[in-house]
């Protein structure tokens, strides 16, 4: 079981660990219902090393990228981030990631934990034709906090003595505050604005300490992998291995919008396009619990007491107190407004599908 | 960990109280309401439902999951704890009082041997640890 930089200071917050893909992390420190609604309201930090990382540079490094993700890299600008999924040639969804554009040459890809190994192998594979091009693993050497919320930006400022209000979404910089370098980037999972701070594994508690101890008056406190769950559902942000796997294509989820088709060639591109021609039969949709249930991964979906679809994640949301979930069901169904029902164990309960996110942020200026 | 003296547990965290007669009222411990944490949702039997001792009765969830409470013993649900639906947070907040799931009329008293002491179940939470 391998265990972060920061799992001395976990178990000094009386974090309950768990074992998540081989990695040991902090579920929840006080509740999961607290942690939710201290990243809605103020701010929460959240240990996040867990998460694949590997460096791909060379001269072929863009036309590598562009031959495995879906999404477009060609427009990004040195230090501007991405979001694509990683697809096989039938077009399932093999992982999705976030695409750092570190330089002209370099790009630096961020992955699911439980998908490290797989996704590392078929890169590997994916590389072969290219012969300059350097695919390192680079997981262990380095870390990733995330300070989220809405005054995850003035407690960053209080930290580092910079304020970064400059970074647009999805942009990072490099920065230095004396023998600590770091790279901010404006990214996060959780429908909060934040930021991404990745650092130098052996820096990371260093890091991680003066965070907390700067803002901890101003109420700063660790944030599990509990609710950091409950709120990138609530900003219906897809998890890996719950709402799309393999077996499934970007178009049937809510993330059609990473595919693009103008691009010349991706794995993946023939058998997207004639998904597209023959229509998606299935869809993503958002739901509410009219009563009390909650729904969970699996649970069947029913319309007038036949099957729809199952839910891919359910949670009881803290912010409303309603279950809430996605779930793929048959297109034809796929309308906000629409009644369903969700079967959970013996008993159906109503719900209602409703726009999606559930939750979305003020934009301040 | 509180484990009061009066009361009766099994190894799956529930607790039993005798009321009167061959009536008795079930809950889980703290150890187990400390365990889930965060409890939002409970589903109970309905009254008059025959019971099998060890077998699943009722559903707590927590925000992450939802897990099978067990009956401790066998016999016909008499009572339910209505309030747990509107406050389910009662057995996080008094697991062996307001927090109470379900009264049972045991159809077979010979049952309550095998339930364990406070000394019992306090040495298997920490033969668990």
């Amino acid at each position: 079981m391998k265990k972060t930089p920061l799992y001395e200071s976990h178990l000094k917050y009386h974090a309950k660990m768990v074992s998540f893909h081989n990695y040991l992390m902090p579920i929840q420190y006080d509740s999961i219902i607290n942690e939710h609604l201290l990243v809605r309201k103020n701010a929460g930090i959240f240990d996040i090393s867990h998460m694949g990382k590997f460096e791909i540079s060379g001269e072929d490094a863009l036309s590598f990228v562009q031959q495995v993700i879906t999404n477009d890299a060609a427009p990004l600008s040195e230090k501007q981030a991405l979001y694509s999924p990683l697809c096989n040639e039938k077009g399932g969804i093999i992982d999705d990631i976030l695409v750092y554009k570190m330089n002209l040459n370099k790009f630096l890809f961020i992955v699911n934990c439980a998908n490290t190994e797989k996704d590392m192998a078929w890169l590997t594979e994916q590389a072969k034709p290219y012969r300059s091009l350097k695919l390192k693993n680079v997981t262990d050497e380095m870390s990733i906090i995330a300070l989220q919320g809405p005054s995850s930006l003035q407690m960053l400022k209080n930290t580092l003595e910079t304020d970064f209000k400059y970074l647009k979404r999805f942009c990072f910089d490099d920065f230095l505050m004396d023998d600590l370098s770091m790279i901010i980037s404006r990214t996060g999972y959780t429908g909060e604005d934040g930021v991404e701070i990745l650092v130098d594994a052996t820096y990371a508690l260093r890091l991680w300490d003066l965070f907390l101890k700067k803002n901890e008056a101003k109420g700063l406190r660790p944030v599990g992998l509990g609710a950091r769950d409950t709120l990138r559902l609530e900003a219906c942000f897809l998890l890996y291995g719950n709402d799309m796997d393999e077996t499934v294509t970007p178009l049937e989820t809510l993330i059609d919008w990473t595919v693009k088709f103008d691009k010349d060639s991706f794995i993946g591109k023939e058998s997207l396009l004639e998904q597209k021609a023959g229509g998606v039969k299935h869809k993503i949709i958002g739901f509410e619990m009219s009563d009390q249930g909650i729904p969970r991964h699996d649970y069947p979906v029913l319309k007038k007491g036949e099957k729809i679809g199952k839910v891919t994640s359910g949670t009881f949301n803290p912010t409303t107190r309603k279950g809430i979930g996605l779930a793929r069901i048959t297109d034809q169904h796929a309308m906000a407004g629409e009644e369903i029902q969700i079967q959970i164990r013996d008993n159906y309960h109503e719900a209602r599908i409703v726009k999606t996110p559930f939750y979305k942020r003020e934009l301040k200026k | 960990m509180n484990i009061p003296d009066e009361l009766q547990y099994t190894k799956t965290h529930e607790w039993v109280k005798k009321i009167q007669g061959n009536e008795v009222s079930i809950g889980i411990t703290d150890h187990a309401q400390h365990q889930l944490q965060d409890i939002v949702y409970v589903e109970l039997p309905s009254i008059g439902r025959e019971l099998k001792m060890g077998a699943p009765c009722a559903v707590v969830e927590s925000v992450k999951a939802a897990y099978d409470i067990y009956a401790p013993l066998s016999g016909k649900v008499t009572k339910i704890n209505q309030e747990l639906r509107e406050s389910p947070q009662l057995i996080n907040e008094d697991p062996y009082g307001k927090g109470w799931f379900l009264h049972i009329e045991i159809s077979n008293p010979n049952e309550l041997a095998d339930l364990l002491s406070p000394g019992q179940y306090r040495a298997a939470n920490e033969s668990e640890q």
